[in-house]
Formats: structure tokens, C-alpha cells, sequence
């Protein structure tokens, strides 16, 4: 369940996959007509869908040699997205924490060379 | 030496974890590769907490933060683009010991804030983080809140809305 919701929100960050997503939630549409309706190229725009398809966000039917997307049936629990919302927030904090440790770490390692030398 | 190298060599990213302990409680952990020393002097000196509070996902800007880090000393954060149009953040701490444990008040809010407690444990050169968050109900857990992550939700709640949304216009199947 962890893992699937990462992957939501891994897949939400990205603002072509929500327009993707809205896209979708009018009709359904092939990679092709994504590709060209957001300007982009089909390698791109299949990128794109294999995250959300990988949330579980997106499902993905091959007619033919055509590969049709619509939306899955994926919603997220409220408590959850609670949750969830609250571990991003600690989660790019502590990110940002730890470059601030391995700076502090550097220098301690720079000073102690001086003060041997 | 050689092992702290091998310890480097390898920056996997660690794991930031949350879980509700109660209706009151939310316990979110973490392991930072350094020493308690250096973990905890990144949140207590303003400088160093400056660096990383305001992580620049959150879009926010962070003009100004002041911290007495010792027991009755105050803090103060506040956020905001422009000088009228400010958040700010206070409280006080009410246990400071060096290197282990901070635990401070969230007064902002009045009366409904939580109280947070970070334990800074240190096992072979990382430090494992525990910042434990409790409210005085569970109606002013659920309505949080919490500083910052309440502005975050923002954006998060309009995906949401938009999940709820795209969800109702495919309709049953």
C-alpha cells in the first residue's frame, strides 16, 4: 500500500502527467494523440504513462497497434493522503537535512586535516 | 577511516517513515548518516535549520528565524513572499539536552497545537531520528495543521480534488 502510494505521488509531482490525467478524465486517448497534445514525443509521453500506469493511476489496452490509456480505479483514502502528505513534507525536509549533515561532516573532516598538519 | 569511506561510498537514500500512533499521536523517523552531534546542531543553530526547513518543493520562502535553543527560550519562523503578507510560527522549548533531545511547543495555533519531541539516537556513526508529535485531541490532530505541512497540503488537496474528480466523471465500471 506504501509503496503504491509513493508511486501516486511520484506520479502526481510531475505536472504533463496530472495534465495527462485530466486529459483522461474527459476521454480516453491513445499514446499518440497524448504525444501530440502535449507536444511531445511519443518516447517522452510513453515515459510518462508507464509511471502513472505504474501507480496504478493509468491503465493501458493494446487494440491493434494502437495502445489506448484511461484512467484506473485507483482514489486514495483520505487518512492515507493525510498521511502520505505528511511523510512528503518530513520526507524533502530531511533530504534537504542530510546535504546539511554531509556539509558539516566536510568540514569537520578539513578542520581536523588542519590541525593535524 | 578506511570504514567511514566504505560507509560514504554508498549514499543510499534513507527512509523517511510516518505512522499515527494514537488518535493524538504521528511519529515520523529517520537515519542520517553523522554523528547526534552534528544531526542536532542542524536544529539548533539558526543558520544550519535554515538550510533545510524549508525544503524548496514546499515553495516557500522563510524570511526570517530566530531560536533561543534552551529550556523557557522562544522561536520564531516567518514565511511569506512579501513583508504583508506573512505565517508565522512559535512556541518555546521546554527540554533542551545536548545532542540527544529537544522537545518544544507549537503556539501559533493556540491552545490546539501539538508539543514535539525529537530524540536524536546515535548507533555507529548514524543517527536515528524520532520526532514524535502530540496533540491535545484528536479533532486538532486531524484539522492539522502543523506548521508548514498544513500550506503544503494545499497543493496536495487540489490533487486530491482532482483524483475525486477524474474518479466521479468515470463513474462506476
Amino acid at each position: 500500500m506504501r509503496a503504491r502510494l509513493d508511486a501516486s505521488f511520484a506520479a502526481l509531482s510531475d505536472a504533463t502527467r496530472r495534465g495527462v490525467l485530466e486529459q483522461l478524465g474527459r476521454s480516453d486517448a491513445s499514446i499518440t494523440d497524448l504525444a501530440e497534445k502535449f507536444h511531445m514525443t511519443l518516447t517522452g509521453m510513453k515515459k510518462h504513462v508507464g509511471v502513472l500506469e505504474q501507480s496504478g493511476l493509468v491503465t493501458t489496452e493494446k487494440l491493434g497497434r494502437v495502445r489506448t490509456c484511461k484512467l484506473g480505479p485507483r482514489r486514495l483514502e483520505e487518512e492515507t493522503a493525510w498521511l502520505e502528505r505528511y511523510r512528503q513534507l518530513w520526507d524533502a525536509r530531511f533530504d534537504e537535512l542530510d546535504k546539511v549533515v554531509e556539509e558539516l561532516k566536510r568540514k569537520e573532516r578539513v578542520d581536523g586535516r588542519k590541525k593535524r598538519e | 577511516m578506511d570504514a567511514r569511506r566504505e560507509s560514504e561510498a554508498t549514499p543510499m537514500k534513507n527512509r523517511t517513515t510516518v505512522e499515527r500512533k494514537s488518535e493524538r499521536e504521528v511519529v515520523v523517523t529517520r537515519t542520517f548518516n553523522g554523528p547526534a552531534r552534528i544531526v542536532f546542531e542542524a536544529w539548533t543553530k539558526p543558520e544550519l535549520f535554515k538550510q533545510w526547513w524549508v525544503p524548496k518543493s514546499m515553495g516557500m520562502f522563510l524570511r526570517s528565524c530566530e531560536m533561543d535553543v534552551r529550556v523557557g527560550g522562544r522561536y520564531r519562523l516567518v514565511f511569506g513572499h512579501d513583508a504583508s503578507n506573512t505565517d508565522e510560527f512559535f512556541g518555546r522549548y521546554i527540554e533542551v539536552t545536548p545532542h540527544s533531545r529537544l522537545v518544544w511547543t507549537n503556539d501559533e495555533g493556540g491552545d490546539g497545537g501539538p508539543v514535539t519531541t525529537v530524540t536524536f539516537e546515535e548507533k555507529g556513526g548514524k543517527t536515528l531520528l524520532v520526532l514524535h508529535e502530540l496533540y491535545p485531541s484528536k479533532e486538532a490532530l486531524d484539522a492539522a495543521g502543523t506548521g508548514a505541512a498544513e500550506i503544503m497540503s494545499e497543493t496536495f488537496e487540489q490533487l486530491d480534488e482532482l483524483l475525486v474528480n477524474l474518479g466521479a466523471s468515470v463513474g462506476p465500471s
